[in-house]
Order: C-alpha cells, then sequence, then structure tokens
C-alpha cells in the first residue's frame, strides 16, 4: 500500500527527521490562510498523487505570495496528473501540500528496501539526490552507498555514521545526518514499510538535515496489525476496477490489452498472459480468482472483467486440483445465467474431472469455445478476436 | 529416493483441528503420508481424525517421533509456529499459509541461524503448494492423482502452473521424484538454489524442471549454482513475460524492481548458465522430454 507525502512526511517526523513546516489543503480557499500560517516569504505548492516525477508534470509549483500560493491550489485541485509512473490514464489531485520554500545547498539520496538476495534491510544512498535512483544507477552508479542491516539487531549508529561520511558530510552535520539515517530506518522497520525514499533529503543554507520528499510503501500482509497505517489508503489514488477487486478478494491487474482473463493461482494467470501474448495477442488483465475458483469468485471475477469496455474476448484458464473441472463448470454455467457477457468465450479446463467438467459445458446452453491446451486456448482467443474485427 | 519426504517420513499437522488443517490432514492421510498427530495449542490431549492432539510441537516429536510438519496456522501467527517447529527438531516445515508479513520472515531467518546445517530445519514456503513425492507422500495442498511417479525434480514457485507442469510430464508418460513448491513470497524459506542442490545429491533425480516468475533474484542465483556445481541438466520456463514493471503479479514476490527480475532478462541470464529454456508454459513437459531424450542417446 501507497501513501501520500505529506503522510509519509509526518510519520518521518515522528521518528525524529526534521521535514519542512507545511500544511494540506483541500480547497483554494484554505490555501492562503494556510501558507500564511506556515510564515515565511515564499512556499512550495505541491500535488498529493501516489506518484514520484510530479515536478516534471507540472505538479510542484513555487510560489512567492499566499496569493499565488491560491492561484495554484486552484490550478491543481481537480487536475489530473500525468507523470512517467501513473501511467496515461494519471491520478486525479484531491489534496495539496503547501511547505515553506526550503534553500538548498546540497541534495541527497536515501532509500531503504528490502534486499532479497541477504534478506537484509537495505539502504542505499547517494550525493546524486533529485534524481530517481535508476537514472543514479545508470549515470552515476559510483555515488551509490550501501548498506545491510540486519533486521534483528537494528541500525547501529556506526552504520550511520559511515553512510553520512561517505555522502561526504562535513563533521559538524554527521550527528544529525546519522540521526536522520537511523529515522528512517525505524519508520521502515516499525511500520512494516517495504519501501522509504527520501528523495532528495537535503541540507539547508541554514546546515539543517531535511526530508524534501518522501515515499513509503507497506506490506499489504502486515496491514492487520498497523491500523494507523491502513487508515492512510487513498483510494482515489488506486485503479477503480482493482478497488473492485481487492475489496471482493480478487488479485487483479489491469493492463492495455483487450483479451480479458480470468484464471486460477499466479503463476498460472502470468504464464497464460505469456500464451497470449506468444500467439500475437495483448491481455487485458491479470486476474488471479484464487486456487478454488469457487463459483462465487467466478460471477465476481466476469463482473470485473465486464467493467473493462476494452475487453472484446474473455479466456477462462482454470486448473482444477481439490476442487474439481465439474464444479468449476457448474459454476461457470451459474454466473453465465447471472450474467450477460455478450463476446466471445474461450473455456479451459484442466486437472481433476476435465472430461466430466467438458462435458457438462457442452450440454449447457452457454455459447463457448472449448480449448484442452494453454496454447489451444491463447490461439482460439486472438482467432475470436481478429475474427470479430472482420 | 527422493527428496525432503518419503512414504516413511513421520509428519505432525501445525493448525491440525482447523477447518483447513482438518480437510488438507484428510487428503494426504488418504494420499498414504505418514500423518502421526497434530498440534493445536490449548487441545492436546484430545482425538482428531483419529490421531492424537499435541499442545506443543516439542511434545508431538517427543511422543510421535515427527521429523516433518505441515503448518495450516492463519498468518498473524505463522511465524511463531514454524520457529516453534525449528525449535522441537523438525527437519522439513512445509508453511501452507499466504499472507505472512515480510519482516516475520525475516525474522523466521534469522532465528533459524542459531541452528548447526545438520540441525536446522529446512523450510519450504510459506504461500506454497507444499512438497510430493509422488506415490510415497503429499505433505501441502496438491491433488495428488496428476502426479505420476519419476526421475524429474520439480520446484516453482505458483501451485497451479506446478500442477500445469506435473499433468504435461504425466501425458507424456514422464514421471516426477519429488515436486516442491516454494511459494510466491519476497521472502521465503528455501530458495531454488536451496533445492536444486538437494535434487543433485537425489541418485533418482534425471531432470530438473524450475518453473520461476519475474521478481527477485533467485532463479538467476541457482542458474549459477547450477553452472559452477551440478552435473544434472536444469530447464526453466520463466512466467510473466507481460507483466508490466513495478506492479505485483498476485504473488507478493512477483514485482520487477531491478534489472535481472522481467521474464526476459531472468531466461537470458538462464540461457548464459546453460540453462534449457522452455520457451512457453505450453511446452514444459515436452522441453523435459527432449532433455531426457537426449540423455539416453
Amino acid at each position: 500500500m501507497d501513501i501520500h507525502e505529506y503522510q509519509a512526511k509526518k510519520i518521518l517526523a515522528g521518528f525524529g527527521v526534521t521535514i519542512p513546516r507545511g500544511g494540506i489543503v483541500y480547497s483554494p480557499e484554505n490555501a492562503e490562510n494556510k501558507a500564511r500560517e506556515i510564515g515565511g516569504s515564499k512556499w512550495v505548492v505541491k500535488a498529493q498523487v501516489h506518484s514520484g516525477a510530479r515536478g516534471k508534470a507540472g505538479g510542484i509549483i513555487v510560489c512567492n505570495t499566499a496569493l499565488e500560493v491560491a492561484q495554484a491550489t486552484d490550478k491543481l485541485l481537480g487536475k489530473t496528473l500525468v507523470t512517467n509512473q501513473t501511467g496515461p490514464e494519471g491520478k486525479i489531485v484531491n489534496r495539496v501540500y503547501i511547505e515553506e520554500a526550503t534553500e538548498i545547498k546540497k541534495e541527497l539520496y536515501l532509500g531503504l528496501v528490502f534486499d532479497r538476495s541477504s534478506e537484509c534491510i537495505m539502504v542505499v544512498a547517494s550525493t546524486e539526490g533529485g534524481m530517481s535512483v535508476e537514472e543514479i544507477s545508470q549515470e552515476k552508479p559510483e555515488s551509490i552507498i550501501r548498506s545491510k542491516i540486519e533486521a534483528a539487531v537494528g541500525m547501529q549508529k556506526f552504520q550511520a555514521r559511515e553512510i553520512a561520511f561517505g555522502l561526504g558530510i562535513k563533521p559538524e552535520l554527521i550527528s544529525r545526518t546519522a540521526e536522520a539515517i537511523i529515522g528512517c530506518y525505524r519508520a521502515f522497520s516499525e511500520l512494516d514499510a517495504t519501501m522509504v525514499e527520501v528523495n532528495p533529503l537535503v541540507i539547508s543554507e541554514q546546515d539543517q538535515i531535511l526530508a524534501l520528499d518522501c515515499k513509503m510503501s507497506f506490506d499489504n500482509n502486515a496491514l492487520f496489525r498497523r491500523n494507523q497505517i491502513s487508515e492512510l489508503r487513498d483510494k482515489t489514488q488506486e485503479n477503480t476496477n482493482e478497488i473492485y477487486a481487492s475489496d471482493r478478494g480478487l488479485n487483479y491487474v489491469s493492463l492495455e490489452g483487450n483479451i480479458g482473463n480470468i484464471i486460477n493461482g499466479a503463476g498460472l494467470a502470468m504464464a497464460s498472459m505469456d500464451m497470449i501474448k506468444l500467439a500475437g495477442g495483448e491481455p487485458a488483465n491479470f486476474l488471479d480468482v484464487g486456487g478454488g475458483a469457487t463459483p462465487e469468485k467466478i460471477v465476481k471475477a466476469f463482473k470485473l472483467i465486464l467493467m473493462d469496455k476494452k475487453v472484446k474476448v474473455i479466456l477462462i484458464n482454470i486448473f482444477a486440483g481439490i476442487n474439481r473441472c465439474d464444479w468449476v463448470a457448474e459454476g461457470i454455467i451459474q454466473a453465465l445465467q447471472k450474467i450477460d457477457i455478450n463476446m466471445p468465450l474461450i473455456i479451459r479446463l484442466a486437472g481433476t474431472n476435465v472430461e466430466k467438467g467438458n462435458k457438462i459445458l457442452k450440454e449447457s446452453k452457454i455459447n463457448y469455445i472449448e480449448a484442452t491446451t494453454l496454447e489451444d486456448a491463447a490461439n482460439k482467443a486472438v482467432k475470436a478476436l481478429k475474427e470479430l474485427k472482420k | 529416493m527422493t527428496i525432503l519426504i518419503d512414504e516413511k517420513t513421520k509428519i505432525i499437522v501445525q493448525g491440525f483441528t482447523g477447518k483447513i488443517g482438518s480437510f488438507h490432514s484428510d487428503e494426504m492421510l488418504k494420499y498414504g503420508s505418514n500423518i502421526v498427530g497434530g498440534v493445536t495449542p490449548g487441545k492436546g490431549g484430545q482425538t482428531h481424525l483419529g490421531l492424537p492432539v499435541f499442545n506443543t510441537v516439542k511434545e508431538a516429536v517427543k511422543n510421535t517421533g515427527a521429523s516433518a510438519s505441515v503448518l495450516f496456522v492463519p498468518p498473524a501467527f505463522a511465524a511463531d509456529s514454524a520457529m516453534e517447529a525449528a525449535d522441537a527438531g523438525i527437519k522439513t516445515c512445509v508453511a501452507i499459509t499466504d499472507g505472512i508479513p515480510s519482516h516475520d520472515m525475516i525474522k523466521i531467518k534469522r532465528y533459524m541461524r542459531r541452528y548447526s546445517k545438520s540441525e536446522k530445519m529446512t523450510l519450504i514456503g510459506p504461500n506454497c503448494a507444499g512438497v510430493i513425492s509422488p506415490g510415497k507422500a503429499l505433505l501441502g495442498i496438491m491433488p495428488g492423482h496428476i502426479y505420476k511417479e519419476g526421475n524429474v525434480g520439480v520446484i516453482g514457485r505458483s501451485g497451479t502452473l506446478g500442477y500445469e507442469a506435473a499433468q504435461q510430464l504425466k501425458d507424456l508418460g514422464i514421471g516426477i521424484s519429488t515436486s516442491v513448491g516454494i511459494g510466491g513470497d519476497p521472502i521465503n524459506g528455501s530458495s531454488f538454489k536451496d533445492i536444486i542442490e538437494k535434487f543433485e545429491e537425489d541418485k533418482n533425480t534425471e531432470v530438473i524442471l524450475m518453473i520461476g516468475e519475474i521478481g527477485g533474484p533467485q532463479e538467476v542465483a541457482a542458474g549459477k549454482f547450477a553452472k559452477e556445481n551440478m552435473s544434472k541438466p536444469v530447464v526453466a520456463y520463466i512466467a510473466g513475460l507481460t507483466a508490466p514493471k513495478g506492479r505485483v503479479m498476485g504473488h507478493a514476490g512477483a514485482i520487477v524492481s531491478a534489472y535481472g527480475e522481467s521474464a526476459v532478462e531472468k531466461v537470458k541470464l538462464l540461457e548464459e548458465y546453460g540453462v534449457i529454456i522452455s520457451k512457453n508454459p505450453s511446452v514444459m513437459g515436452h522441453t523435459v522430454k527432449q532433455v531426457l531424450n537426449a540423455k539416453k542417446n
């Protein structure tokens, strides 16, 4: 789960990391007052969307008067911001964060992630703040400092100091920088985060160490014990169909193609999408209805797929194990009695009682194309799509 | 021979008396797995499915001599149960549970470092289908009848894609020595490398089929290990050609976040290590068959 910049910064502040003064507004009317409340003579108005690269997309505006702050807020609120991370559909701006402008002396990069090789928490730092970590690793790989932290013991002061010295921080600022790094580490380890990225972490003209921007993601599997984090979820930043799916226990990712698919199991779903691609088609989605593929789940899956107007053909691929194909077939028939899909449907069943399952489908009145193998299913889906276009 | 389990392996079920634990225990018993009891804290002394229930894993091990366990404990308590198994001297523990926090997995792995290599439990999973040595024992949730006994060692992350492979092999008359589901989580008990190492040592395994997917370094690490240390051929399929970067594809670990983690890059790196690639998921069985035929000639 992702959260907004202002939420992430508030969390960091709770762990002793210094952040610029700022406040959130939901309407332009409040913006002017908020700017005066924050004080100073220069402000940065920042669109709050779940994406980086907001500056390049026009989502960050520097203002010199409180009136300009109100105008900038008015301009951003309600706007759909399209960045190189949001996809072409962009993300809606419903909240704007107003912050006092910082006079920057030096921009640094600081990121924390799980390192899957060593199974430790990895701190990545660089002197090249402001660029994305991908850009840094391509253009300035020599500037990257990595430090592995043993989660059971936690980050030690010397590790934070080493990173700070590695970043070329002058001696009198080392302990303050180390404190900021440890604060970020604690946020990561104590809140079940999967990513904390402060980019940039800056040294101001006044020699403050400030988190100027921050992104955080959390482990969905740990939200059961992180109520305060769960409450930060902003559904307006998520794809509508994906919210519909996750609220119904389906694993769904919206994609660009037009062949909708319903599959049981994440690996088999990815494999079926690969087959569609290799057959010359493009999948409209990833959808895992779970190993069991119960009739209820199939009904929900059809409803979900039909919400995506790009979908022209539907492919069902179920490998029945403990659940049997005859039972899955009954489920599909039941679902089709409730929903009119009105487009070609390819069904491939495999596994336990496959003959019985296919027989039930054949004897029912449903309109579908039977497929035997993964390859056969993908080929038939692409063929059905081509015939539609004729 | 097989790896990890056979018909003699004494098994206990953790989370034995729950709905899911009961259902799958029954399936495993029907398959012929040597389940000797189970653990549900607070229900010790009861009998379930005709078998004794214990309060702790230590008690269960002491009374039954069990060396393997399978875990159907809810995610919030699963890490605790896995560490309890390790401490009680269980040798192989399969965690079926889906949804264990990554921070908890790191804790389990760190906890297990206290044991020497010979004493250390092999943790399989979590979020996996388990282990099956066809014709001998099932320690998991797979449909046993699609697995034919034979000489191919199978390892994969996904349950149903593993079933697909087993079915393809069976349709071609090819059997499996042991099939291991290592699960779809980013931090897991055993890696691809850990398991292929065991297959290399298993006399009965001739070829290894590795079913990987996008995300993480494990498939490539296994390829490197195979090139440097193994005599047996490794066939691989990597799922997720169409997966967009930065999106989680169902499995928590199926996310491309660095170079070498996309399907195309993994395939390229594996080929460099001499791993034989199954070009698409429909030909996993055929690719293994070709390798087996080439070996005979």
